[in-house]
């Protein structure tokens, strides 16, 4: 049976998309070594943001606890660096994938048996007993002074590429970038399957209509569990990305703060397609990075833009972007 | 047993101004539906601005009873402060985005809490501020063989206070009832003539004015420091999780189990102190997910 195919093709996704990777791919060519180092932080932000829109913008779940995901992979790269002595940024992928999955099946069995406020009160809560885990147990966990994961202690690519020995930080970055941007884009491919996918489309239909989505057959909260789940590890993902470039670890990317800043990013791009929480996290990036370096009232001035754009632009940059190119074709 | 009373109080003291800050976002929830992440915030405010009055209007050395009157008169300001900037918080930036989807509600109060988190910062520098002197110059009062601060009996005192006082307010007051009104149905309420708009500022500046409240009698024992809203919201939180989302009752127990947990767990099992609580309201919210005494 032909699927009424609805949203773009996969050949208008294509002529979007390759140029946007294209352009990604040399711009450390172009730009200074600073801008390719905020450049990474923005694409890691983009995968967290990425998974937690699959419960937003695709499930209709506003999650207050992605911190929690983001940290935990965080803190298994920190641990597995620090006491197993593991230096293969492989394996540390694979075993903070491996926490996130468990953490997240876990708090997210508990979480989707409420949805509106219970569920953003509920991930809050669980995601603050981690953070106060993290704050609290300074034996394990180094407390408020967090974890250091110094770049020379990992490799890359199963040990090909090492950042010892002089102008290591310049390799750092650049191998860094490329490796960031290439699970970037298996991640980005990835969600589109998912959110494509039957999977994907029974998801939007429990987010429009709970009830006729159970009615239809959907088992409503086994389906917002796995997506709960996989939007855990896509944010676990992007802890695990961040420490090395971070080089340190601390509470406060557990702390709920930093939940709230995962759901800025996604509104700012929009949460109501599948690229806002991509070009939210980036814009974000340099929005903070900016107003942190400008001015040390840059809270508020981040207060004051997440303000204005829920007043005025709730769509986000890519959704009032589509609106504006749909009233341009119109003429 | 001295150690025991002394505890006792403690835990009281504690959940004496949780139960302020919580009971302000409870009611606010219960009226208008709102989660007010810059509830904790709007508190820290209300520290701030009454430790600044107490502190500009008499110096830190003034001593004598009629001075310490004259200080205790001065920390209400704080809680009016704060209602004042409800009551134009509520019309201009919540009002607009009634119609919409909750998440925008809740986006614009994290926004909110930023911006707040700053205007301290501008207002009254990054450091601590205290009223300690209404503290220095209460002394304290002997409980068998140990001293305790009279000051605490006061915060005590003035939380039994609002307790009777909120709770007189919302049953026994004609402005009780269309509160309870409103908050039961919004719509009926609008319809049989009641002027919902005018009630909800009045619902969210009477909530920030408990807010400022627990602000204003904690800074003489405790100093404003930034970021001590962010903290207190999550115990807040934690508080009409346990309680029930709305209800007055359930704010009042709430504080108390919180109050007495917290001073358990910081003489018996001070590491997990803070995820014990953080486990309560999620075990209440998974078990009774209207809290212990919400209504469904």
């Amino acid at each position: 049976m032909p699927a009424a195919r609805t949203g773009p093709s996969l050949l208008m996704v294509l002529v979007v998309a390759l140029p946007v990777i294209a352009a990604l791919a040399v711009l450390p060519r172009l730009v200074d070594l600073y801008q390719t180092e905020l450049l990474i932080y923005g694409l890691t932000f983009a995968i967290a943001a990425l998974g937690f829109n699959l419960l937003l913008g695709y499930t209709g779940l506003l999650s207050f606890g992605h911190s929690a995901y983001f940290g935990m992979g965080a803190y298994t790269v920190a641990f597995i660096v620090r006491d197993l002595h593991v230096q293969s940024m492989e394996l540390c992928i694979l075993g903070g994938l491996l926490s996130t999955l468990v953490i997240s099946a876990l708090f997210g069995y508990v979480c989707v048996r409420h949805t509106r406020i219970f569920f953003g009160i509920l991930t809050l809560a669980l995601s603050q007993v981690l953070w106060s885990l993290a704050f609290k147990f300074f034996w394990v966990t180094g407390g408020t002074d967090g974890i250091r994961v110094p770049r020379t202690g990992v490799t890359l690519l199963a040990g090909l590429i090492d950042f010892k020995g002089s102008g290591s930080y310049q390799k750092f970055v650049y191998a860094y970038y490329y490796y960031v941007l290439g699970l970037f884009v298996l991640a980005t491919v990835i969600m589109w399957v998912i959110v494509h996918s039957p999977f994907g489309k029974a998801l939007q239909a429990i987010r429009d209509n709970e009830i006729r989505a159970a009615f239809v057959g959907i088992r409503v909260r086994r389906y917002r569990w796995l997506a709960f789940v996989i939007s855990g590890c896509f944010t676990g993902l992007a802890g695990v990305l961040w420490v090395p470039l971070n080089g340190l670890t601390t509470p406060e990317i557990l702390y709920w703060p930093f939940s709230g800043e995962i759901v800025f990013m996604t509104v700012l791009g929009g949460f109501r397609t599948f690229a806002g929480p991509i070009v939210g996290a980036i814009a974000f990036n340099y929005l903070k990075v900016y107003a942190v370096a400008s001015s040390q009232y840059w809270q508020m001035v981040l207060g004051c833009v997440l303000v204005v754009l829920v007043m005025l632009l709730p769509t986000g940059i890519v959704g009032t972007l589509a609106r504006l190119a749909a009233k341009l074709r119109r003429g | 047993m001295d150690t025991l009373v002394i505890q006792t109080l403690n835990s009281i003291f504690y959940a004496a101004v949780l139960f302020l800050i919580a009971a302000g976002l409870s009611l606010i929830y219960g009226v208008m539906r709102i989660v007010n992440l810059a509830h904790g915030t709007l508190y820290a405010l209300g520290a701030y601005v009454s430790a600044w009055a107490v502190g500009t209007v008499f110096g830190a050395t003034a001593a004598g009873n009629i001075v310490l009157a004259g200080q205790l008169l001065l920390l209400p300001l704080g809680a009016l402060a704060i209602a004042a900037v409800g009551a134009v918080i509520e019309p201009t930036l919540l009002r607009p985005l009634y119609r919409r989807p909750e998440e925008y509600v809740l986006l614009i109060t994290f926004g909110l809490l930023m911006i707040l988190e700053d205007v301290m910062k501008l207002l009254f520098g990054g450091t601590p501020l205290s009223a300690g002197s209404i503290m220095d110059s209460m002394g304290s009062v002997r409980i068998g063989s140990l001293l305790y601060p009279s000051y605490n009996l006061v915060v005590i005192s003035v939380g039994i206070m609002a307790a009777i006082g909120l709770w007189w307010f919302i049953y026994r007051t004609r402005f009780g009832i269309i509160l309870r009104a409103t908050s039961q149905d919004r719509r009926m309420a609008s319809a049989l003539g009641l002027n919902v708009g005018r009630v909800y500022v009045q619902a969210f500046a009477i909530g920030c004015f408990m807010a400022g409240l627990g602000g204003a009698v904690i800074v003489p024992a405790q100093a404003a420091v930034l970021g001590m809203g962010v903290d207190a919201l999550i115990l807040a939180f934690v508080v009409i999780v346990i309680g029930g989302l709305g209800s007055l009752e359930g704010a009042l127990v709430g504080a108390l189990i919180v109050g007495f947990v917290r001073t358990a767990g910081i003489q018996f099992f001070a590491e997990i102190e803070l995820a014990v609580l953080y486990l309560i309201a999620a075990a209440v919210l998974l078990v009774r997910p209207t809290g212990l005494f919400g209504k469904a």
